[in-house]
């Protein structure tokens, strides 16, 4: 089991789910109407580190946080 | 890297990063002060941040500061800031100006477009996403 968080403006409670990979977790996440106008926007974390690579394997208790767009300053 | 709930106290801050460097023989400081300026009828802007990703991306900073022989500093509030007041400084100090004066325009630069921070306007005491001003961070769109 892993976790996916929602940072920032995204609103979205915290959710835990199977998945061998971050396309697993794509996967998943596409089924959610409610980020529908955000994924293609956000960048991923895990662990807090940021990735960029859909076949990144996953472990049990990891943690992928999705990012949407940021302004600091 | 240094975080604050509301409003930076911008004197006080680069007060103590120049004495922090007094003795150690840079020849140039350079400091960046953001403050929120009073447009579109807003009260403040608000700030989240996501720390861990921030620590990660400030250390990369310095490390790169470091290989030039500089210092990077940087402090952001979270929550609410008025109008008329800071919610970010950042500064460089090096040897001599050249390095300090293009670090800064990069740091400030980079951390606009990858700094996990989310800024709101604050109108009537709701907070309103400032999606419009956003940018995806490098990377976006990996899981659409």
């Amino acid at each position: 089991m892993i976790k996916v968080e929602f940072l920032g403006p995204i609103g979205k409670a915290p959710m835990e789910m199977e998945a061998a990979t971050l396309a697993d977790v794509a996967a998943k996440l596409k089924e959610e109407s409610e980020l529908s106008s955000w994924l293609e926007k956000c960048a991923v974390a895990l662990n807090d580190t940021m990735v960029n690579d859909l076949t990144t394997v996953l472990k049990d208790g990891d943690r992928v946080s999705i990012l949407p767009p940021v302004c600091g300053g | 890297m240094e975080l604050y709930n509301g409003p930076l106290n911008t004197k006080e801050i680069f007060g103590r990063w120049l004495d922090e460097e007094a003795e150690s023989n840079y020849g140039a400081y350079i400091p960046f002060v953001g403050t929120i300026r009073a447009e579109d009828d807003i009260e403040a802007l608000s700030f989240d941040i996501y720390e861990p990703v921030l620590q990660k991306w400030f250390d990369e900073w310095q490390e790169k500061a470091a290989a030039l022989g500089a210092v990077v500093k940087m402090a952001h509030s979270i929550g609410d800031v008025p109008v008329h007041t800071s919610s970010y400084i950042s500064a460089v100090f090096s040897p001599k100006r050249r390095v300090a004066l293009e670090l800064i325009d990069e740091f400030v630069e980079d951390f606009k477009a990858n700094a996990p921070i989310w800024k709101y306007d604050v109108k009537n005491g709701k907070r309103i996403y400032a999606e419009d001003r956003s940018t995806p961070m490098d990377g976006a769109g990996l899981l659409n």
